[in-house]
């Protein structure tokens, strides 16, 4: 059997102010797998991301670095794993050469080796023009590739980027996009965090979707996808709506008097539901792709984990 | 991590803060030279031709081994707190934490900063001293291990200072309120055998109070306190603030969530 990529059990983490940000978190990543985890502002990525870098303590629970246990053999774990965090972390005043430099000698690479690797990577990830001017003076893009370069630096085998491409631009995420699959080819298993359903689609093999720091999905982005079958309609109205018809096989939901939602399987035919709207005396003068499909999912699955305990009301 | 690549990332950790101090010379080596040079003059030349003999010393002989000390505990401490909770404010600590590093190696690499910080201003104080008076070192051993001990001694506490300190105020209220003060009552500018004697028992709480009468012992041949007292209170000192400096960062106290 093979041991896991990084693996936590039962994490929880309760904040100084009281705030829970991680309920009772297990996953489990496997060597070579590119691992999405997505979910939305306050979901608790970024805490249970900390927690596995070692930068927060958790409360309850346990984590294992390719089957090194992080309390029990810190250093072990650790030296096996690369952070790129979503908030700067590196001193503004160095220059971004010395920062890489200096993060290999913090892994004990002996100097000479990490100037060449820092070189390396500098220049993969396009900004070695940048190597040797205060690293303050770099654009927001930049900055987030010289933690891409600082965290390949000592070669890790599992890679964990929180954001990466928050706030980059399209031709830039996409040149990132490829530098990290190529890392993944190569063999390195790759953890990252994204508000962006494209970016995961794109990349990952496999999803974790966390919401209100609980696990509410964990399957192949494939079968993600495939869930998203379902298209959901914005519709205006020209006069106040009393109730909302009901038409076989598709879900209308009234948003506010003027608008209504109409949920349906893809390929389901619009005319049904058109017919009963003009049956019923209902005048729809716009209709619209409900655009975020990420966002979509969330509230289908964030619904779908809640509807046992609200019940059918 | 073995030991070998312990010591790669210690060399880096003292790189770096070598670097830093260099780099700012402006506000790490300098001013202590402004300062030193103001005490010679005006306590040294002008007042202190005025005060006659100390213990046998010109006055200005009998002050200088206080104030080179004085300038070392200062900017070793000043370099560790401003370092580290530089580090903290600005996240990149984080590089450091997330590393395979342990935390002696990281307490070490920072003392070792602030050593180097210290030997640094003492030797310019030393050498702006030379255009004052004539230093002789009386015993080179005793004088450089004092030096070594109590910048540790300092740099351990300004590392704790930097370890619960969360804004930039909190690294300059325990200078102000306790290390300046302890140090003008410590001995440096007068001998404590001129106190009554509940004062001078009060003044033998004060650490730098030994540190400056070994030095002093170790440039002149004079003491106020006995040797061995002084060397039991500063490696006492060093053990105990560095347990402490170890077992918070193990724990994370100020730099983990
Ligand atoms: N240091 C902290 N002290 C107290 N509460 C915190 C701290 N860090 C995070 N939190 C809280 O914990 C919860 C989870 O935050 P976290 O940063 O893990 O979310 P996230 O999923 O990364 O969000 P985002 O997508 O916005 O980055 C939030 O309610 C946040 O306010
Ligand atoms: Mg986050």
């Amino acid at each position: 059997m093979t041991v896991a990529a990084l693996e936590v059990a039962d994490l929880q983490k309760t904040y100084a102010n009281g705030v829970k940000a991680l309920r009772g978190v297990s996953l489990a990543v496997q060597p070579g797998d590119f691992f999405a985890l997505l979910g939305p502002n306050g979901a608790g990525k970024s805490t249970l991301i900390g927690i596995v870098s070692s930068l927060v303590n958790p409360s309850a629970g346990a984590v294992r670095i390719f089957g090194h246990d992080l309390a029990r053999e810190r250093g072990t774990a650790l030296s096996l794993m690369g952070l790129v965090p979503q908030e700067l972390n590196f001193n503004q005043f160095e220059k971004p050469f010395d920062i890489v430099v200096n993060q290999a000698g913090f892994y004990g690479i002996p100097r000479a080796v990490a100037r060449e690797r820092a070189e390396k990577y500098l220049k993969e990830l396009q900004i070695w023009d940048k190597a040797q001017v205060p690293s303050r003076t770099l654009s927001g893009g930049m900055k987030r590739r010289l933690m891409i370069a600082r965290a390949m630096v000592h070669e890790p085998r599992l890679l964990i980027l929180d954001e990466p491409t928050a706030g980059v631009d399209i031709e830039i995420r996409r040149s990132m996009w490829k530098f990290i699959s190529a890392i993944n080819r190569a063999g390195t298993t790759v953890i990252l965090t994204t508000h962006y359903l494209e970016e995961a689609e794109q990349l990952c093999r496999n999803v974790a979707i966390i919401d209100k720091g609980t696990i509410i999905e964990n399957t192949t982005t494939k079968r993600l996808i495939a869930q998203l079958d379902v298209e959901t309609f914005v519709l205006d109205l020209a006069a106040p709506m009393v109730a909302a018809p009901s038409v076989d096989g598709v879900r209308i939901t009234r948003v506010d008097d003027q608008q209504i939602e109409v949920e349906m399987s893809r390929g389901h035919d619009l005319n049904s539901v058109f017919a009963t709207l003009t049956q019923s005396g209902i005048v729809v003068t716009s209709m619209r792709n409900k655009a975020n499909r990420l966002e979509e999912l969330f509230v289908r699955l964030v619904d779908g984990a809640q509807a046992p305990k609200a019940g059918a009301a | 991590m073995n030991f070998s690549l312990q010591l790669v990332a210690l060399g880096t950790i003292l790189r770096r803060e070598l670097n830093r101090i260099l780099r700012i010379w402006g506000q790490t080596l300098v001013p202590p030279a402004i300062t030193m040079t103001l005490y010679f003059v005006i306590f040294g030349n002008l007042v202190g031709s005025r005060i006659g003999q100390m213990h046998g010393f010109a006055y200005i002989d009998y002050i200088v081994p206080g104030l080179i000390m004085m300038s070392v505990i200062q900017n070793s401490y000043g370099n560790i707190v401003s370092s580290f909770f530089g580090s903290k404010f600005g996240r990149y600590v984080e590089e450091m934490l997330v590393s395979p590093m342990p935390s002696w190696v990281i307490l070490t690499g920072y003392v070792l900063g602030a050593l180097a910080r210290g030997l640094m201003v003492g030797a310019i104080v030393l050498a702006i001293s030379f255009c004052f008076t004539h230093i002789q070192f009386h015993h080179v051993w005793v004088t450089l291990s004092t030096f070594v001990l109590s910048a540790a001694v300092f740099a351990l506490a300004g590392f704790i200072n930097a370890v619960y300190a969360k804004k930039f105020d909190d690294i300059a209220i325990v200078p102000t309120f306790i290390l300046t003060p302890l140090t003008y009552l410590g001995g440096v500018f007068y001998s404590v055998e001129l106190l009554p004697p509940f004062w001078r028992s009060v003044s033998e709480a004060n650490p730098i109070l030994y540190m400056v009468n070994a030095f002093r012992y170790g440039l002149l041949g004079i003491s106020d306190v006995s040797l061995v007292t002084a060397y039991a209170v500063m490696i006492g000192a060093i053990v105990v603030l560095g347990a402490i400096s170890l077992r918070l960062l193990e724990k994370g106290v100020g730099l983990r969530s």
